[in-house]
């Protein structure tokens, strides 16, 4: 028995849920997978003093598609995705990343979810989800709101959660049929986080075209000087390599993702970001 | 203390226990079931690795209250299974195991690829192991293992 003691409530409903973090005084957690959050107890990194499990919660691993997108619950598991057992309306992407995320045995336990409120930096969903421009449902004590993918993750491991507040679902966009996608995660062994991940999704037909980058010590970033050379491109060629690969450093420098010392780093995530746009202007 | 019930290897057990209580040392400690080993505690190595509802899953990531309500089988629990009775067997001729620290999670692997993945061929059976570590076999063993038992179950041997 590794974690320091807490105290443990399983909630029925979202709204027990929330009603049990309301109550609590110190820190009261959600638990969904563990598989983020039974490591730092272990660690004892984490020392919560209340963890409210979400596991009963059937709303939370409800899945909805219509024509514009779907709304994946929380509490759905990687390995749901990753076997194409929830509608995937990103032509793949989704699958493919949840594939890459960790182990089996992790992906049949950790969530969407959960990932993204752990907000660990080099983690796999939310540069998916910022370049696709899905957005998170919320619940609080307050309420429901919406807040965008690209606007919640504030800090390595902070989001702009208050405390109380459970992310209820995802809303993941349709693709349009021309649309394409390239994904490179760059990682020292299968199942590792990333060192680096970019992400490309160009729909054009919906006027969309974003890139996103995620590693080690920042918060996931989007690309914007990237995207735009991507949007005009018309197909790959090798001339655009260099020119990506340059605007990606910019973009790197002025976010501060990497130290400006760092040439290694910044070569990896420029590196990176070239391979997973050349995928997704070779399709 | 939370009561917590779980189906362990076919038999419903209920039992009070903190909350901070991984399931690998409920079933170690609580019921005597040492063969699920413990190794790296943070879901890195897989030596803890169990069947959760049918699906591997780190019994030392997982808490005991949270299992509340699964179906938990571990090495001890397969008699009677032919697919795993093939998998042990294909083990033992490819050596596939030296000092068994990571044998019982490499056997839950190896059911999972076997059960889920009968396609899968060398590379796609390495990549499926990556999540199980083992310092003694060098792998070669427990990948020859684990194709030879595709091999038999496909074959209906
Ligand atoms: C060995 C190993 C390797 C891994 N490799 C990767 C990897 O390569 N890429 C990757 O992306 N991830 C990786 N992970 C992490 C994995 O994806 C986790 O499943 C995920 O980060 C957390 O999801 P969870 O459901 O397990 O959440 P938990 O561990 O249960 O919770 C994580 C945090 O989120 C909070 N939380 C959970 N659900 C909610 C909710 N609905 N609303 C608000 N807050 C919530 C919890 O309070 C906690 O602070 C790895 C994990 C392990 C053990
Ligand atoms: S002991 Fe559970 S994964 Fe290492
Ligand atoms: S046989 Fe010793 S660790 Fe694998």
């Amino acid at each position: 028995m590794k974690p320091a003691p807490f105290d443990y409530a399983r909630a029925e409903s979202l709204d027990e849920a929330v009603r049990l973090l309301a109550a609590a005084d110190g820190d009261a957690r959600p638990l969904a997978g563990g598989q983020s959050l039974g490591p730092m107890l272990n660690l004892r990194i984490a020392r919560p003093t209340l963890l409210v499990d979400l596991s009963p919660v059937a709303e939370l691993r409800e899945v909805s598609e219509d024509e514009d997108g779907v709304t994946i619950g929380a509490s759905v598991v990687h390995s749901a995705i990753e076997d194409g057992e929830v509608p995937d309306p990103t032509a793949g992407l989704m699958r493919r990343a949840a594939s890459g995320i960790a182990y089996r045995a992790v992906r049949n336990r950790g969530t969407v979810g959960g990932s993204l409120a752990h907000a660990d930096p080099a983690g796999d969903w939310a540069p998916v989800m910022m370049a696709l421009g899905a957005s998170l449902g919320i619940r609080g004590p307050e309420g429901g709101r919406s807040v965008e993918a690209d606007a919640f993750i504030a800090d390595p491991l902070t989001t702009v959660l208050e405390p109380g507040e459970i992310v209820e679902a995802i809303r993941v966009p349709r693709l349009s049929s021309g649309a394409s996608w390239g994904h490179c995660k760059l990682c020292v062994k299968p199942g590792d986080f990333a060192e680096s991940l970019a992400v490309v999704v160009i729909d054009p037909d919906r006027d969309h075209c974003r890139v996103a980058l995620a590693g080690p010590t920042h918060a996931p970033i989007l690309l914007e000087e990237v995207a735009g050379t991507v949007a005009d491109a018309n197909g790959w060629s090798d001339a655009l390599a260099g020119e990506i690969k340059d605007a990606a450093g910019r973009g790197i420098a002025a976010a501060g993702f990497a130290d400006t010392g760092d040439r290694y780093a910044i070569n990896v995530h420029s590196t990176v970001t070239v391979r997973a746009a050349r995928e997704a202007l070779s399709r | 203390m939370t009561s917590t019930t779980i189906t362990v290897n076919g038999r419903a057990v209920t039992a009070d226990v903190e909350p901070r209580l991984s399931l690998a040392d409920f079933l170690r400690e609580h019921e005597g079931l040492t063969g699920t080993h413990t190794a790296c505690e943070h879901g890195v190595c897989g030596a803890c690795t169990i069947m959760l509802d049918g699906r591997p899953a780190r019994s030392c990531i997982t808490l005991a209250v949270a299992a509340h309500g699964t179906d938990v089988r571990t090495v001890e629990g397969w008699d009677g299974d032919g697919t795993m009775a093939t998998i042990r067997d294909c083990f033992r001729k490819a050596h596939a195991v030296q000092c068994g620290y990571c044998t019982p999670g490499m056997l839950a692997t190896a059911y999972d690829i076997v059960t889920r993945l009968p396609g899968a061929d060398r590379d796609r059976i390495r990549l499926e192991l990556s999540g199980n570590l083992c310092r003694c076999t060098g792998y070669i063993g427990i990948v020859d293992a684990i194709e030879t038992a595709i091999a038999e179950i496909e074959g209906g041997s």
